[in-house]
């Protein structure tokens, strides 16, 4: 093999197996691709495609049972496929010629040891630095990756970090030693849209100044599309289509990048969907709703250390048949949104008003336990985690049935038929209504989800981010099915969600919500298109975009405290 | 390769996973529980053990040769005899003959008492079903089978030896197990009521209702248990008939054994109250019951079952520790820690060490079984955890 | 961090009324009150005691005065004189009984639990580290075998043992020969001839339960990913694992103390009266057999008061280890 002078790590023929009692499982599947100095490569797949596996076979990081089983991975002279996985000289090159940043900040750095102790460590033990040597230095690259005040910075925990300074932290750690090459596995994805934008242009900017070569495992397309120089596409532990990145999404040659851009870029745009007939009077009007949290309530019932308004007079309304989205970051109040509409969680103070079309409104707050369970089978629920939402030790028969049987909807026997036609309304087939939730995937437990919350003939429908825990390809179908029975059955729905791409696919409207108030409410496509609030201007402008040839992010406004708008509401 | 994207693409319908052959996809969480407790060999073996242990309390009549109560002066700290499938036979050779060794007594007229030796050559033929002291069945039925005995009924066998007053501890160890084992499951029982009920309202409800509720339980765990146990059972009144006694006992041993069960369920419910499927049932129009009943409890069961047998061991433990130091149940109540009574002093275990163990094995492989078989259980409680 | 100290110590305050109300229930519990036993007492010897002195005798104790007064009589005495009342059965206050026995009974408890973590945290991280090895089931094996074996039955096997192939009687904590000799170097190996029975009798089962706790908690911090990360950076095995997941496991372990403590006090109760030692748990023991109940009610006030004092140290030590603890307060 001729080695080019700019290719830092090559890995031929890649393969890793898990061997476990029940067989050998095949993670990686003969892999081969090159990383080149101050270029960067993206790996993208979704869940199980081994991309992960492959980023951590290339510091000899597999855990038993899996193990590199053939292949090379050449950096230089050395081939680390060949290193025993806890030698020394697998140790000399972790972290000193190739690092890594993990995906989960918070659980990848020790709760108990500042984060200046763990920087310094990796530079004690690859630059032999004294701890005075070592700690100046940790400053100075904790200011490198924008932490402020790194001189106090450094002696503080990671639990005092937010999300987004706890990944720079990583970072810095990473970059310690001056690696030649840096793996990213899944660098954003615990982070919010515009903090995401951030950490991505800080990554790029360090690659760039150092000219590293650089890994990206990710599943984001638009990530893709925006940080890369060249992509692998992953699926099932095989590279099926590599090149350059703009070479691969728009000239995709294989079927399975062509679905997973076409499913990507689905999202891109609004649903094709006939326009509201007639703008008619609102199903369901929330007036100055909020949620105050006391924090910190000691066993004695002391007095609280102070209070967090969750949810700050929020003033929204759902017209009939409407599809009214909800979108805002971690922490802005719009799961506690959602469930204070059904008192699941009580608001402390404004009106909820449901006026089903025909019948007298009903102030939510006022009702009774009876009352209640009137309003809860008019309005349903549909919940984030396909997992948790069902019960694992009941049959789909009776977790779709249970509504019917409490509302005493019909005989046992009009039950079993109603829940058959319900599963045949959300793509299940109804004989499988004696499983349970173990035997199904995670879209297909979210129809079932969906199946329970339609059993009751709903008006309304509020769904908490129904499509974050699926993969790109199911998300879009689980959406088109909604989009199905909403125009099927006429449902109103209330959509919570983090995802722009999904709002703007799925909502007629939407509200913006930050730090528990709507800073901005609005025709769907108008606010992910042209917004006027600098917030929302910042989060649409810092998703990024599937196409490499419209990058979005860098182009992006930033939003800081001090250009606080007024919220405008409707 | 083909353009299959996911199992999903495929599902509208037929639906492709959880084919023929899995039988998974159907089975109740009891038949998951049975299959991963079933994996574990140790606790399918402890399984087979407890119930043997319990089977023996309950048909203790038959199993033991004689009546525990049954004194035979002539006969004290007589040692364990041996068990021997064949004897010598009339021709020279060996023939099948299962019986038991004789004694050689010798009497030290000095200090007024006999010893004892087991003799290979003294043979007292034994036999199983056979007939000896009458007793009643459950109080009901009137037999006089024991499982095994010496044929003849005028000779005496101690195959695990005899006590100061010449009974047989094989016998008492058999009616004892009685005692012993039923302390444990009846005051397993009791703390499972009331670690159910404090720990169920104490999670449920919260609030100030929970915060005593803590600090009772905190303040019964702080306190060492076996001076506490000792406390409580001296102030049993001697007066008392030896059915109040056990009662009281078996009620002190769980006193103090709740709290750990009423901690877990406490957790459980703690957890479980903030689980999107109770939110979804609550969501259905499930009234409290409903949800408690159909949703949290089915959750709790399994673990609840898991804690219930790792506390069996612990009763067993006390009753035994409390009987030994002489605040638990006393003569003529048989348990194992009455029977260690007997084995308190260096004298007494140096003299007759069949005293000590024989009833300390009863109670190590008790524990042990429930340990293990608490272990397998805990381990299979949550089938859907991987 | 002072506040932190304070605040647990205000916790102790109502667990610690909780737990003198305990013992003045056990002091309360026994048919008949102490007067009656000083009474039937005094009529064994053949004496016996007039009406008159019977209600003076009630007066000064304030025995005709409802449960709570003579609950404030007792514990005020406790707290402000340090007066636990009087042993009839002694014939000496208790607070003079007390001391002397609660002095062996900490130090053999402390020794007990030196041993237990010496014990514990090694073979807990070996299980953990090399998970289903040979090494680690005899381990599993051996910690099951010693929770199985009542304290007791321990005691009362090591001493069989000892003296039918050692010849060693191990009772009490000194040789006849030493019971009143000044202390020299000969008596302090005496009596550590003596005092390892009951310290691995009583460290046994704690051990055998603290080995689990350690691996069980070992090995969930093994698989959390800060340990990939340092991982990553190049440490040696063995750095990362004891500068990460053993540092993490230690701070749950830590708070094991809590349930520790109490088993370690039962333990050496009942080794105390098995091997006859003279240390807290054989006087308890005579104390409730001949009723002679607030010299009892005391020891196991005292006990539990020293369990809570252990369990604070316990929490300031953990508060010490884990940032968080300190974070949350």
């Amino acid at each position: 093999m001729t080695a080019e002078p700019d290719i830092v790590l090559s890995v031929r023929d890649l393969t890793v197996d898990f061997t476990q009692r029940q067989g050998s499982f095949r993670a990686v599947d003969g892999v081969s691709f090159d990383l080149r100095a101050g270029r960067t490569l993206g790996i993208v797949g979704e869940s199980g495609s081994g991309k992960s596996v492959t980023a951590r076979a290339l510091m000899q990081l597999v855990d038993p049972p899996g193990r590199i089983t053939s292949g090379s991975i050449r950096l230089g002279e050395i081939d680390i496929a060949q290193l025993p996985r806890r030698g020394e000289a697998i140790r000399a090159i972790r972290g000193a010629d190739i690092s890594m940043i993990f995906q989960e900040p918070m659980s990848s750095l020790s709760p108990v040891h500042t984060i200046g102790a763990q920087v310094m460590e990796v530079l004690e033990l690859h630059l032999k630095l004294d701890r005075k040597a070592a700690r100046a230095r940790t400053i100075e690259l904790l200011g490198q990756v924008e932490i402020p005040n790194p001189e106090q910075a450094i002696d503080r925990y990671a639990y005092e970090f937010s999300g987004g300074m706890r990944q720079r932290a990583m970072i810095a750690m990473a970059l310690a030693c001056n690696p030649r090459v840096l793996i990213a596995d899944e660098p954003t994805t615990a982070l919010d849209v515009t903090t995401q934008a951030e950490v991505l242009d800080l990554i790029g900017r360090i690659q760039r100044e150092r000219g590293m070569a650089m890994l990206l495992i990710t599943h984001d397309m638009g990530v893709v599309a925006e940080t890369v120089d060249d992509v692998a596409v992953m699926y099932r532990g095989q590279v099926v289509e590599a090149g350059p990145v703009d070479q691969v999404f728009h000239g995709a040659t294989h079927p399975y990048t062509q679905r997973l851009l076409a499913a990507t870029l689905k999202l891109e745009q609004p649903a094709a969907r006939p326009a509201l007939s007639v703008v008619s009077s609102p199903i369901l009007s929330l007036r100055n709703l909020g949620k105050t949290y006391q924090l910190g309530i000691g066993a004695f019932g002391g007095k609280a250390k102070g209070t967090l308004r969750a949810v700050d007079a929020v003033s929204l309304e759902l017209a009939a048949g409407e599809t009214l989205g909800i979108v805002g970051e971690s922490g802005s109040g719009k799961t506690t949104l959602g469930r204070l509409i059904l008192r699941t969680v009580e608001p402390t103070d404004g009106e909820v008003v449901y006026s089903p079309p025909g019948a007298a409104p009903v102030v939510v707050r006022t009702l009774d336990k009876a009352g209640l369970r009137n309003l809860y089978s008019e309005i349903r629920f549909i919940f984030q985690d396909p997992f948790a939402s069902l019960n694992p030790r009941m049959t789909v028969r009776q977790i779709v049935g249970e509504p019917l049987l409490i509302n005493r909807r019909g005989s046992a026997a009009e039950i079993n038929a109603r829940v058959s036609q319900l599963l045949e309304l959300v793509g299940l087939d109804a004989e499988m209504m004696d499983r349970y939730p173990h035997a199904f995937s995670g879209g297909q437990r979210q129809r079932i989800g969906i199946a329970r919350a339609l059993a009751l003939d709903p008006k309304v429908l509020i769904a908490d981010e129904p499509t974050s825990a699926l993969d790109v390809s199911i998300r879009s179908q689980i959406l088109d099915l909604l989009i199905e029975l909403r125009q099927r059955l006429g449902l109103s729905f209330i959509f919570i969600s983090h995802d722009i791409g999904v709002i703007r696919y799925f909502c007629d409207r939407v509200a913006v919500m930050r730090r528990g108030r709507v800073v901005e409410v609005g025709d769907a496509q108008t606010i992910c298109t042209s917004p006027s609030h600098p917030y929302t201007q910042a989060l649409i402008s810092a998703v990024p975009y599937p196409d490499p040839r419209r990058p979005r992010m860098q182009q992006r406004a930033r939003y800081t405290e001090t250009s606080l708008g007024v919220a405008t509401l409707r | 390769m083909s353009g299959v994207m996911s199992e999903e693409d495929l599902a509208l319908p037929p639906p492709i996973i959880a084919r023929a052959g899995n039988s998974a996809a159907t089975a109740s969480q009891w038949r998951l529980m049975a299959w991963r407790f079933s994996r574990h060999k140790l606790a399918v073996v402890s399984l087979v053990i407890v119930v043997l242990l319990y089977l023996t309390g309950i048909f203790a009549e038959f199993l033991a040769p004689y009546s525990p109560e049954t004194t035979r002066p002539q006969y004290t700290y007589a040692p364990p005899q041996g068990i021997n499938l064949f004897a010598p036979s009339a021709d020279g050779g060996w023939a099948f003959n299962f019986h038991a060794s004789g004694y050689d007594i010798t009497v030290d007229t000095e200090a007024m008492r006999r010893s004892f030796t087991a003799n290979p050559d003294k043979i007292i033929p034994l036999g199983l079903f056979v007939e000896g002291q009458p007793y009643r069945l459950f109080g009901l039925i009137d037999a006089n089978i024991h499982l095994i005995g010496a044929t003849d009924p005028k000779e005496v066998v101690y195959l695990f030896g005899s006590d100061r007053l010449g009974r047989d501890v094989l016998s008492r160890l058999i009616h004892g197990t009685r005692i012993s084992m039923s302390i444990g499951l009846v005051g397993v029982v009791i703390s499972l009521v009331l670690g159910v009920f404090f720990g169920g309202i104490s999670g449920y409800y919260g609030g100030w209702l929970d915060s005593v509720i803590q600090r009772l339980i905190e303040v019964i765990s702080a306190m060492p248990t076996i001076p506490l146990w000792m406390g409580l059972a001296a102030a049993i009144p001697l007066t008392w008939g030896p059915i109040e006694v056990y009662f009281t006992v078996t009620a002190i041993v769980s006193l103090l054994g709740w709290t750990s069960l009423a901690r877990e369920v406490r957790g459980r419910f703690f957890s479980l109250r903030n689980e999107d499927f109770v939110t979804a049932a609550r969501l259905d129009g499930a009234g409290e019951m409903r949800i408690i009943f159909r949703q949290m409890l089915p959750s709790m069961t399994s673990h609840i079952l898991a804690m219930v047998t790792l506390a069996v061991p612990a009763m067993i433990i006390a009753e035994t520790s409390l009987s030994f130091l002489g605040v638990g149940l006393k003569p003529p109540v048989v348990s194992w820690g009455v029977l260690l009574q007997d084995a308190q002093n260096l004298r007494a275990i140096t003299s007759a060490p069949w005293l000590l163990f024989w009833p300390a094995l009863f109670v190590m492989i008790a524990v042990l079984s429930f340990n293990f078989l608490g272990d397998g259980l805990r381990d299979a409680a949550d089938p859907y955890d991987s | 961090m002072l506040l932190y100290i304070l605040k647990r110590l205000l916790y102790m305050v109502p667990t610690l009324f909780g737990m003198s109300l305990v013992s003045f229930l056990i002091i309360q519990l026994p048919p008949g009150d102490f007067l009656t036993s000083l009474t039937s007492a005094i009529a064994d010897s053949g004496q016996s005691l007039d009406q008159a002195s019977i209600d003076r005798l009630t007066a000064l104790y304030g025995l005709d005065q409802p449960f709570y007064v003579q609950y404030w009589n007792w514990i005020s005495n406790i707290i402000f004189r340090g007066d636990f009342g009087w042993s009839f059965d002694w014939g000496q206050p208790v607070s003079r009984l007390l001391w002397d026995r609660m002095g062996v009974t900490i130090f053999v408890s402390a020794l007990s639990l030196v041993l237990i973590w010496a014990l514990a945290i090694p073979i807990g991280i070996y299980s953990a580290v090399r998970r289903y090895s040979i090494g680690d089931y005899v381990f599993t094996f051996l910690g099951f075998v010693g929770l199985a074996v009542p304290t007791f039955i321990l005691a009362l096997g090591l001493m069989y043992i000892s003296f039918t192939w050692f010849g060693l009687n191990v009772g009490g904590l000194f040789s006849p020969e030493y019971e009143q000799a000044p202390w020299s170097l000969a008596k302090f190996i005496d009596l550590l001839q003596h005092l390892w029975i009951p310290v691995v009798v009583i460290a046994i089962s704690s051990t055998a339960a603290l080995i689990r706790v350690m691996r069980a908690n070992l090995s969930d911090e093994l698989s959390k990913p800060y340990v990939v990360t340092a991982r990553a950076k190049g440490l040696s095995e063995f750095t990362l694992i004891m500068r990460y997941p053993v540092r993490l496991a230690l701070n749950p372990f830590v708070s094991t103390i809590g349930w520790v403590l109490p088993s370690l006090i039962s333990g050496v109760t009942i080794t105390a009266i098995v091997l006859n030692l003279p240390m807290a748990g054989p006087l308890l023991l005579r104390a409730l057999v001949s009723q002679d109940m607030y010299l009892a009610g005391a020891f196991i006030l005292i006990m539990s008061v020293l369990t809570l004092i252990g369990m604070l140290l316990s929490d300031i030590l953990l508060a010490v280890l884990d940032p968080r603890v300190r974070y949350q307060r």
